[in-house]
């Protein structure tokens, strides 16, 4: 059959005289229009391959980077929490804990400008222009030190830049590794004596969970059976939802709409819309007035269950204290933003939450 | 959140039952088991009806037999992994529901009607395919696993979780459905020059990974269904790219874009990440192939010896990304004395292998190994020996020997041994 709609109408007729198919091929799919493979084409490759025209600066990717990336990456690409490190690293590759960054470890540049328009913001991908991804690879080198802060990278000059660890990637040579051919193993008294040299229960990193099914069926089913050790998990089961939400009062819309402006600050990790789904941070849908800790099915930090179980809820006072200094607020949340400094913001930001729970 | 969590607490306090629990286990006491004496609910009433389980769920008391993270490893959800309980399985096939899971950028939820595949690139006609269209290419049905190729990575300084859920749990072994990558290739044409694929993912992560075309060409599949339905969301639905034998990062989620080129794309994944740190600072790449490896299952940490001494079962998996395992050797005395195990079940190449041993446990202290041998003749090496070439900052591929000890009361633990 032909790939061609205008000739589906001649489908029957083609397939009784065998239409004209490449030999071994069914005739299947259709092609692909240029302007379908340009948009989802956005590989690039070492030699420069697929980098689209266009450039940008360290100055303009640095507030592009302090906007949109360093609440996860830290100011200094240094990776708040637990998020990636994209700087530093350098000289640390043969020691103890190597710390593999774009400037430490990263073969090729391509591989940033690919990346970053692909995949970041986390949560927001494919949304940066060609300009911007520009800038934001010329400030990730600046934070490696790789160019100076008065630097623009381009199509053009792209092929100029080198990594410093261009030259630290070798083949697979696994086959060549001593153990690795065929050869015979001792069965018997293989050695005189064993003794165990360390033990995962010293470290103690494994998770609570997956005890062994007999344990608890042992004695009846494990259904019927109370949990074993229940208190070790903060209690959900005295949920206080509270059914009333506070402050059912009218909102105020310029403020609300200020505070619209600002959650793109928020946007990489929260969702706001109804029926949002949890992302990085907990779903913020009617967070206002909601129980402390409360997202449907959001795995909290233990800071956070700990303030869920003392039963708290989100009223402007508690919002205007946590989004001056999460940290403060909360020891240990996992929230890795560093606040909102001025109050007019966070009250607008306040207000706009209010907004999306009514 | 809390759901089903016992601790480790309960977990050893089970233990301490369990050996107790033994002696009256099945045997017969003067007034007679209440299992049998007393007339259980479910062998009087009625249970549901046909309709109440229109897609079927374990039983209830299986409810702790699900997958597991371990939260200190990310930041998120989303870009995470969760854990096969292997401890809890039997046979080669993995359950649809319990393999494990790695995201990048979450779940897509892709909805199968706007599913397109596009292939492109140094081929004579590119083309898009609807899912419909991949179905009428000619279908064929393969078991493979997937192993992460950061399974066992936690443990290249060291012995650091209890339990090969969370040792060896980043595997799961399925049947495929699907149609050959070769046969969408021909359909588009591929130019000479075209020596290499770039595959896509449709996801939040743009996952890429870029595949030599001989490998394409030779056992890659693109499929649809697992264990006969449909792709599970976390597992790509409705499209996944299967690629044999070889690292499970490569075997591309939510396929949406195929791309043929002369040289190899160099995206993250195949640099700041999936390349193999070496002790004097460089590091290899497109370490692709997985090698031979086993885990015994049970006992193990999270399944340890409930019934005191006596004959004992010992099970475990065995796996190669080069071909079949025709044997297992294993070791309950920390390896001054192997045996072959039993394997059991169908062997299929770059699938998991299931073996067994039966022992008669005298209740002494027990250190367990498994030892696997493939095709091709390569043995799996110990940790050791692993770490005396590739130090202990590569991360991948580490297939080393596990060694579970056992204790008096039945009791598994993770440990390194002389
Ligand atoms: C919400 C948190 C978040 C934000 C905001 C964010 N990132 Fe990321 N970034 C991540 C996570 C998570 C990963 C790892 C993703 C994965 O597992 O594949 C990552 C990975 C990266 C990497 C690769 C790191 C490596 O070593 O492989 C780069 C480069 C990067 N991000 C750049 C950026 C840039 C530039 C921005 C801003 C435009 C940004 N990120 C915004 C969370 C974030
Ligand atoms: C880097 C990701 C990230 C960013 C950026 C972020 N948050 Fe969060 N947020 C989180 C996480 C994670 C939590 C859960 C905290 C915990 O468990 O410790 C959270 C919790 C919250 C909560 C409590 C919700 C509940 O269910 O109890 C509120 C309110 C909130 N964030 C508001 C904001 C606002 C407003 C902004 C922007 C000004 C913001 N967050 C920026 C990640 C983020």
């Amino acid at each position: 059959m032909s790939r061609f709609p205008e000739a589906l109408g001649l489908a029957f007729a083609a397939a009784l005289i065998a239409a004209p198919v490449a030999a071994g091929t069914l005739g299947l799919g259709r092609p692909a229009l240029p302007e379908e493979i340009e948009a989802w084409n956005i590989d690039v490759r070492p030699d420069g391959l697929g980098l689209p025209e266009g450039s940008g600066s360290v100055e303009v990717g640095e507030e592009i980077f302090t906007e949109k990336c360093a609440m996860c990456h830290g100011d200094f690409g240094e990776g708040a929490g637990r998020w990636p490190q994209l700087a530093g690293g350098a000289g640390t590759l043969t020691g103890a804990r190597p710390v593999k960054t774009i400037g430490s470890y990263w073969p090729y540049l391509s591989t940033v400008y690919d990346y970053v328009r692909r995949a970041m913001p986390f949560g927001d991908a494919q949304s940066l222009s060609a300009d911007d991804t520009y800038a934001l690879v010329a400030y990730l080198l600046y934070l490696n030190d790789l160019v100076e802060d008065d630097f623009t990278l381009s199509k053009e000059n792209f092929a100029e830049v080198e990594m410093p660890n261009a030259g630290g990637f070798v083949a697979d040579d696994r086959a060549a590794e001593p153990f690795a051919k065929p050869h015979e193993v001792c069965m018997t008294g293989c050695k005189a004596s064993v003794a165990i040299t360390a033990r995962a229960a010293v470290l103690d990193v494994t998770p609570e969970g997956g005890a062994p099914a007999g344990a608890e069926t042992e004695d009846g089913p494990a259904a019927a059976a109370p949990e074993p050790d229940a208190k070790a998990e903060p209690a959900v089961a005295t949920d206080p939802a509270p059914a009333a939400a506070p402050a059912e009062a009218a909102f105020d819309a310029a403020l609300a709409a200020a505070g619209e402006t600002l959650f793109k600050k928020c946007k990489a990790c929260h969702k706001i819309e109804e029926g949002g789904k949890n992302g990085a941070g907990p779903a913020l849908h009617g967070v206002f007035g909601r129980a402390i800790g409360h997202a449907d099915g959001f795995r909290y930090s233990k800071a956070f269950e700990k303030l869920a179980e003392d039963g708290g809820v989100w009223d402007a006072a508690a919002l205007d204290a946590f989004l001056a200094s999460p940290k403060d607020f909360a020891k240990g949340t996992k929230m890795s933003f560093a606040g909102l400094k001025s109050a007019e913001e966070r009250a607008a930001m306040i207000e706009y939450l209010k907004s999306a729970s009514q | 959140m809390s759901e089903a969590r016992s601790t480790r607490r309960g977990f050893l306090a089970g233990g301490a039952i369990a050996a107790g629990g033994a002696l009256v286990g099945g045997a017969a006491r003067a007034a007679g088991d209440p299992a049998i004496m007393e007339a259980q609910p479910w062998a009087r009433h009625l249970g549901d009806g046909v309709d109440a389980r229109p897609y079927g769920h374990p039983s209830a008391f299986e409810k702790d037999v699900v997958r597991r993270d371990v939260p200190w490893l990310t930041a998120d959800a989303q870009s995470s992994v969760n854990f096969t309980p292997l401890h809890e399985l039997d046979g080669i096939i993995t359950p649809n529901g319990l393999c494990f899971e790695r995201h990048h950028g979450g779940i897509a939820e892709v909805d199968p009607a706007q599913y397109r595949l596009m292939i492109h690139g140094l081929v004579e006609t590119p083309l898009v395919f609807t899912l419909a269209d991949l179905k009428r290419f000619p279908r064929v049905n393969r078991v493979h696993f997937l192993e992460c190729a950061a399974n066992s990575g936690m443990e290249w300084r060291g012995a650091q979780l209890n339990g090969c859920q969370f040792t060896h749990g980043m595997i799961h072994n399925v049947m495929y459905t699907g149609v050959r990558l070769s046969d969408l290739l021909a359909e588009a044409g591929v130019k000479t020059a075209g020596k290499w694929l770039l595959a896509e993912g449709g996801d939040a992560s743009g996952m890429t990974r870029s595949i030599p075309m001989e490998k394409a060409l030779d056992d890659c599949l693109v499929a649809f269904k697992m264990n006969g339905e449909a792709l599970r969301p976390e597992q790509g639905y409705p499209v996944r790219l299967v690629v044999p034998g070889w690292e499970g990062n490569m075997w591309i989620k939510w396929l949406r874009r195929l791309e043929v080129g002369d040289a190899p794309w160099e995206q993250r994944e195949e640099t700041s990440k999936y390349t193999d740190l070496l002790p004097n600072g460089k590091a290899r790449r497109f370490t692709w192939e997985m090698d031979a490896k086993s885990v015994i299952t049970s006992p193990s940490p999270q399944a340890p010896i409930l019934h005191g001494k006596g004959p004992t079962v010992l099970t475990g998996i065995a796996w190669s990304g080069r071909g079949a395992i025709p044997r297992v050797d294993v070791t309950i005395d920390g390896g001054m004395n192997w045996v072959e195990a039993r394997l059991d079940g169908p062997s299929f190449e770059k699938s998991i292998h299931r073996f067994y041993h039966e022992f008669d446990w005298d209740g002494r202290p027990l250190l367990l190994q498994s030892r696997a041998h493939d095709s091709t003749g390569y043995v799996q090496p110990t940790k050791d020996e692993l770490r005396k070439v590739r130090g202990t900052n590569s991360i991948y591929h580490n297939n080393g020997i596990q060694t579970w000890a056992v204790n008096e009361n039945g009791e598994a633990e993770n440990v390194e041994i002389s």
